[in-house]
């Protein structure tokens, strides 16, 4: 292969860019915007430090309920803290606890609607009752008990939002499993002799995978909004950690007098971070499977 | 119409085990998951004795499956205990609340349907034009907004920077309390009475909040309509309704959506769930007195018995309006088979 420079290679990354455009339409250009505001987000958490021109803790980055401007590109609070650079280490928070928690319920998600929709009977009718039931009840709700119960944590707070999401994995995983277990190459692989372990795991995982991607990216979306909804409330955190959720919460006490950048800044990062999910997750739904979202 | 009763006592027995599941999940959550209510409700340095005394007022040191049965056999006789921290039936306290939540949630629904419904029709009609990636745009971008956020900026922008509009609670201050003796429905309340300047003062109130809300679900509602209008408008008989020479208005709005409408309404029974998170969340935010506001004030005072009432509460809401929204369904559409 001969070596590129990296003028060419920029410009057939570009071309393939566009092709792709070209062929998916516009939901590869939605793609491609919520991963740049994803991995935007990404980088503002990996490099808080640097980023950040203040301390967020520090109590006097500047006078007190700064309007947006000069040295404080967002403003300061009401404990002079500068907002931006609370915006900036906010973000690793809810970072964390959404991919986080997304991770935890896909896992016992997955493997419960594999083995139930594999296994079938009453194991699988009761499950799946337990299942819908909790799927049909608020999400948010369910949340508030589990936060309100296992007390103010980053650890609890994941775990609290992570218990929402498994009847989602369960119920797509489960359906999928059901009809793949009918197919003919399990049929195959049942003939020459597979044990079940083997065929779950060899033969019907690798096809539930592909369509729980699409389904993570968009949970990760939402999760973002539980996480900052519960720490809104005043669930969920312990007061010395930074997190958007608890400095709207703060802001909203300074509503009433006008300071619209308590509140403006970290709601708008909330609304964003979800809308770079969500526009990733729409995306790779239409280009991987175009059928997924629509009912 | 035998077949549609078989369905109507198939669907009723469902519910039975769904409520009871979810009875066990709140029980589960709120009595076996790791945590001392108790401990924490009388501060942490409470003596054991003290906190002992309490548990067996409660009724907590007694085996689980005992606490279960007797749970069970509560909710069953729709009795919710006692409140831990005021001198009250959790029932009353629920029975006061309950109104104001479902004249939020109605408003908003009514906002919901009114945005979501007819801009999706209209975006279907004008398809892959820039007014319908408008409102496809809308519709994915509302839904990341959270409910709670977008409150706070209605506040901000019509309370305080235009300042036309109350921010916060049900009425002014200078309506009341024993005008709305009759049913805790303000809206409904006023108009019994005939006190037209009080129920202005209540629609005034309910404006930001029900907008909040209604809003944010409306993006799904949105979507739904569109896709299920591209299919409608593509059927035989839009055709038929075409040829024959009928306002192209009337077909869209008129026929058209009257189809498209009836999965949109099925959906109505997941969505609700999203409604009643989102009217906690609403709640919060604008000081309306309803049943979120009841569960966080009580969950900051740790009082264990109603809080799990209101959870409850929720829970029978949520089997009842999905237990309805199918027997409609099944009604409205003949087509539907089952």
């Amino acid at each position: 292969m001969r070596l590129t420079t990296p003028a060419e290679a920029m410009a057939r990354a570009l071309s393939r860019f566009t092709g792709m455009g070209r062929r998916y339409g516009v939901e590869w250009w939605i793609l491609l915007a919520g991963a740049l505001i994803v991995l935007v987000i990404l980088a503002m958490a990996v490099f808080s430090g640097a980023i950040a021109p203040f301390n967020p803790h520090n109590q006097d980055a500047g006078p007190q309920l700064a309007p947006p401007g000069g040295k404080h590109l967002m403003g300061t609070d009401n404990l002079q803290r500068d907002v931006w650079s609370r915006i900036v280490h906010g973000s690793q928070t809810i970072l964390r606890v959404a991919v986080l928690a997304a991770i935890i319920s896909s896992l016992l998600g997955i493997i419960l609607g594999l083995i139930s929709g594999f296994s079938g009977g009453i194991f699988d009718r009761v499950l799946s009752l337990i299942m819908d039931s909790v799927y049909s009840f608020p999400g948010l709700i369910l949340a508030i008990a589990f936060a309100a119960m296992l007390g103010p944590g980053v650890i609890n707070i994941t775990l609290a939002v992570a218990v929402i999401y498994i009847p989602t994995y369960f119920r797509l995983v489960r359906s999928q499993t059901l009809s793949i277990k009918e197919e003919l190459y399990v049929e195959a692989a049942r003939a020459i002799g597979a044990s079940g372990p083997t065929i779950l795991w060899q033969y019907i995982f690798p096809n539930v995978i592909a369509t729980t991607v699409v389904v993570y990216t968009l949970n990760v979306a939402d999760a973002i909004m539980i996480e900052a909804a519960l720490t809104y409330l005043g669930l969920g955190l312990p007061p010395d950690i930074v997190d958007w959720g608890m400095d709207l919460a703060m802001g909203k006490k300074f509503l009433p007098s006008g300071h619209w950048w308590l509140i403006t800044f970290p709601g708008a990062m909330i609304s964003i971070l979800a809308l770079g999910f969500t526009m990733l997750g729409e995306g790779l739904a239409e280009i991987l499977n175009p059928r997924l979202l629509e009912r | 119409m035998g077949n549609l009763a078989r369905y109507i006592i198939t669907r009723v027995l469902l519910t039975i085990p769904m409520v009871f599941i979810l009875l066990s999940t709140v029980f589960v959550v709120l009595r076996i998951m790791p945590g001392d209510p108790v401990g924490t409700m009388l501060g942490g340095h409470a003596p054991e004795s003290v906190i002992e005394k309490k548990k067996e007022e409660l009724g907590l040191n007694r085996p689980i499956p005992i606490q279960y049965l007797d749970y069970l056999w509560q909710v069953c006789r729709l009795d919710l205990g006692n409140s831990m921290v005021f001198k009250q039936r959790v029932t009353k306290a629920i029975a006061e609340k309950l109104p104001a939540t479902i004249e939020l949630t109605t408003f908003a629904m009514i906002i919901t349907i009114l945005f979501g419904v007819f801009m999706g029709a209209y975006a279907a009609d004008k398809r892959r034009s820039l007014q319908d990636n408008i409102i496809r745009l809308y519709g994915i971008v509302i839904f990341c907004i959270p409910v709670y956020w977008l409150g706070l900026m209605f506040q901000l922008i019509f309370g305080i920077w235009l300042d036309i509009l109350p921010i916060a609670g049900r009425t002014g201050p200078r309506v009341f309390a024993s005008t709305f003796e009759k049913t805790g429905f303000y809206v409904l309340d006023t108009i019994l009475i005939g006190d037209f300047s009080a129920l202005r003062d209540v629609l005034i109130h309910l404006i930001l909040p029900s907008f909040t809300l209604g809003m944010v679900l409306s993006g799904i509602f949105v979507r739904l309509t569109r896709a299920n209008m591209l299919d409608v408008l593509k059927a035989d008989y839009i055709l038929a309704a075409e040829a024959r020479g009928l306002e192209h208005r009337k077909i869209v709005y008129k026929h058209a959506l009257k189809n498209a409408f009836i999965p949109v309404l099925t959906m109505f029974g997941l969505q609700f769930a999203l409604l009643m998170a989102g009217a906690v969340l609403t709640e919060s935010t604008f000081s309306w007195p309803g049943m979120g506001r009841l569960l966080l004030e009580r969950i900051y005072l740790r009082d264990y018995p109603t809080i799990q009432g209101v959870i409850i509460m929720f829970a029978l809401i949520v089997a009842m309006v999905s237990l309805i929204v199918d027997i409609i369904y099944a009604v409205v559409d003949p087509r539907i088979r089952y």
